[in-house]
């Protein structure tokens, strides 16, 4: 056995023919919270997300990392979408944490108030996520979220970006990205799919508000999601932590391959791992084996249209922005990022 | 204490003393003093306990009371005019979901064209979204309807919305009487929320409810209204006790018992009618008024009780349902439906103007000869209209209404003339 890792980023073990990290191979305190026995079971058994569903996964992991920073003294509040829908159809709820929903667009008003209200009342130990889909954050949600962020409130927002509004029938949001097919952007006339230059990044906007912590998580490296979960529980302030989660129905791919298109978005450069503090970024995870992104889009139906010949230009666009992504936030080590 | 304040001060001070835990603010004219002035109180350690938000839009400032209420602390806001209609997705949210915060919204014409000044047109924007609603005659009921309010609200679990005309209360200086804290703390006890976010205990608020259980939750909430017909004369007995004075309540008469005529109004402009009423009744006219306190829930038994021998009623109100009349008259019609009494419509203030003890005593002999249009606009000036229905009628691109208006009347005009 190796010498035990100083952090959680130095961690290099691998089981056979996977990139993932075995628990067995770690020590007690690096272990995922699922391998514990008082896990809180946060987003329980029973609700009603699709097979395969990266939201439920990423949640799931989410919520329970965070109830273990903060001792189980967490209240969320959640965006309508798919998250609020497969989990609370009345009279059933998947929540064992105090939860609310109130409207789409208020996710981060609301964890805003409930923030005040604890600090009211002198509860300081209990601590406040809000979260939402990508349209609830990135569109609608977008003025409150600001404003939380403005107001440097006491609250972790988790956005579980699918990169499209799924719940409604997979339109396109603001963080769909260039030729992918939604209901409201067809794989139809001379660029199909979803418009290249347009869309926003709202981890880069959150930096900009200057926020002690912002991060970006994948659900292929879970590790790295309770690590972010985590470190962002031990801050004051408004956090940020988008996790890339994605979605079967909406993307046309395989169930069992939710955890592998992950994986490859993160390899290719779309999606890159990156942690900021007050705006300046401190860290981001090095790509382990670059690998190209019609590799990723192959298993998607909603880029189908990408890979043939007739639309190569749509493939080179999507190609050079994962190359400015990994250029930008430096992403491949010089040798290659390989080890 | 007896002081000479402004109305907007006299309400922030009222709030104080409600011992809020959670106020979050953001400025539209004509409620921004208010919240101002609560933003000053909590800044100079004169609230304890109290956090004050600086939000982006009304609707977050709705949206964070509805976190901060659902937290268990007592939560207020205060809003107007387009921030009402802004933040109406969480306004209809907070009732659907009990949360017992309290709305200072001090009433202002809604848009376009725009108009900061007073008429109700906001607050009725929001008659059916299941908030109480209360409306003010003077600065000092705005102060004791408050503190009324938030007993009222966690009682029920509901929201409640006090209701001020803007400017005309808001920024107007007038004697109030503002309590002591002793006598609030009296009336009003802590807020005991009847369900809470507590990770001691967890829930889950907010689920999603479809066709198999909505009528009994829509039900429910006009029950929980119905209810308030008991609890709002029943705190206003028992305000009565503590502070000695008679604010509040469902409705209040002035003369109406056994007058022919009963002018039935809400808000400020009660106080300009008191005198006109008395001034007809000195000439030996039979008239009277009544003021409705709370529109929602609508007094229906407690208005037939005081109109049933009533020969006619005037229904005087600063706000128009377009395309149908008015607003409160049609509420009152369904109340008094199988009595023999003529109810006339009369729609005036609208965008703040100005209602005079002339204008009103004129309008108010129209109606006795029973003589009014139906609805009929107060003080209308039909030359106005009629000029710019002639442009239309004269050429397709006549252009924008209010501008063509503003052409013919106000100092556009008056520098033509030069």
């Amino acid at each position: 056995m190796a010498q035990i890792p100083e952090s959680l980023q130095k961690v290099r073990f691998y089981q056979t023919g996977t990139l993932t990290v075995g628990n067995r191979l770690l020590d007690a305190e690096h272990r995922s919270v699922q391998a514990t026995l008082d896990r809180s079971n946060s987003l329980d058994s029973g609700h009603r997300a699709c097979q395969g569903c990266g939201e439920a996964l990423g949640a799931r992991f989410a919520i329970d990392a965070a109830m273990r920073a903060t001792d189980n003294r967490l209240i969320a509040a959640n965006a309508t979408g798919c998250l609020e829908v497969f989990t609370t159809p009345y009279p059933e709820t998947a929540w064992s944490v105090p939860w609310i929903h109130s409207l789409f667009g208020n996710a981060a008003a609301v964890g805003a108030g409930i923030a005040a209200a604890m600090k009211a009342k002198g509860r300081k130990d209990v601590r406040v996520i809000a979260q939402g889909g990508d349209g609830g954050t990135t569109d609608i949600g977008f003025g409150c979220l600001s404003g939380m962020f403005d107001r440097n409130d006491d609250v972790l927002y988790i956005c579980y970006n699918n990169e499209a509004y799924m719940n409604t029938g997979v339109q396109r949001s603001s963080a769909t990205p260039g030729a992918a097919r939604t209901a409201t952007t067809m794989p139809v006339g001379k660029d199909p799919g979803n418009a290249f230059n347009t869309g926003k990044s709202v981890p880069l906007i959150a930096m900009a508000h200057l926020i002690p912590y912002v991060a970006t998580a994948s659900v292929h490296d879970l590790h790295d999601l309770e690590h972010k979960v985590t470190k962002a529980m031990g801050v004051r302030g408004s956090r940020y932590i988008e996790i890339f989660v994605p979605c079967p129905l909406g993307w046309g791919s395989k169930p069992s391959d939710t955890v592998k298109i992950a994986r490859l978005a993160v390899e290719c450069g779309l999606f890159p791992l990156i942690e900021a503090e007050h705006g300046e970024i401190t860290g981001v995870t090095k790509i382990r084996s670059k690998t190209p992104v019609a590799d990723y889009l192959k298993l998607q139906r909603r880029f189908a249209h990408v890979l043939k010949p007739d639309n190569a230009h749509q493939l080179e666009q999507l190609q050079a922005i994962a190359d400015r992504n990994i250029s930008r936030f430096n992403l491949v080590d010089d040798q290659g990022g390989q080890e | 204490m007896l002081k000479q304040v402004e109305g907007s001060h006299a309400v922030a001070e009222a709030v104080a003393l409600c011992r809020p835990e959670v106020i979050s603010a953001y400025p539209i004219t004509p409620q921004t003093h208010i919240v101002e002035d609560l933003g000053t109180m909590v800044k100079a350690g004169g609230i304890e306990n109290c956090e004050f938000l600086l939000v982006e839009s009304e609707f977050g400032a709705l949206s964070a009371c509805i976190g901060s209420s659902a937290a268990g602390a007592r939560s207020y806001t205060a809003t107007s005019s387009q921030g009402m209609l802004f933040m109406m997705e969480a306004v209809y949210n907070a009732s659907g979901m009990g949360l017992p915060i309290v709305m200072t919204v001090g009433n202002r014409a809604i848009g376009a064209p725009i108009n900061i000044w007073n008429d109700w047109g906001d607050a009725m924007s929001a008659r059916d979204a299941g908030w109480i609603q209360l409306f003010v005659e003077s600065n000092q009921q705005a102060v004791d309807v408050h503190i009324q309010a938030f007993k009222l609200a966690e009682q029920l679990s509901l929201p409640v919305m006090v209701c001020m005309d803007g400017f005309i209360l808001t920024h107007s200086y007038s004697r109030v009487d503002i309590p002591e804290q002793e006598q609030v703390d009296a009336f009003l006890p802590a807020f005991e929320p009847r369900q809470v976010l507590d990770p001691a205990v967890p829930v889950s608020m907010g689920a999603m409810v479809g066709p198999e259980a909505f009528t009994e939750v829509r039900y429910l909430a006009h029950h929980k209204q119905m209810e308030a017909l008991e609890l709002i004369p029943e705190q206003a007995a028992a305000f009565q006790q503590i502070f000695g004075r008679d604010s509040g309540g469902l409705t209040k008469s002035f003369e109406c018992e056994g007058a022919e005529t009963v002018v039935v109004t809400m808000g400020s402009v009660i106080g300009t009618m008191k005198e006109v009423l008395a001034g007809m009744r000195a000439d030996g006219i039979s008239i009277g008024a009544l003021a409705v306190r709370s529109f929602r829930p609508f007094p229906k038994d407690t208005l037939r009780a005081c109109l049933q021998n009533a020969k006619r009623v005037i229904v005087f109100e600063k706000c128009l349902a377009v395309g149908m009349g008015g607003i409160l008259a049609m509420n009152l019609r369904m109340a008094l439906k199988d009595f023999p009494i003529r109810v006339h419509s009369a729609i005036g203030g609208l965008g703040g103007r100005p209602i005079t003890r002339a204008n009103l005593r004129r309008m108010f002999e129209k109606g006795i000869r029973d003589e009014m249009e139906e609805p009929h606009f107060h003080d209308i000036q039909m030359d106005i209209v009629e000029r710019e229905l002639e442009r239309e009628r004269a050429q397709r691109r006549s252009g924008s209404i209010a501008e063509n208006i503003l052409q013919d009347v106000g100092v556009v005009a008056a520098a033509k003339t030069i």
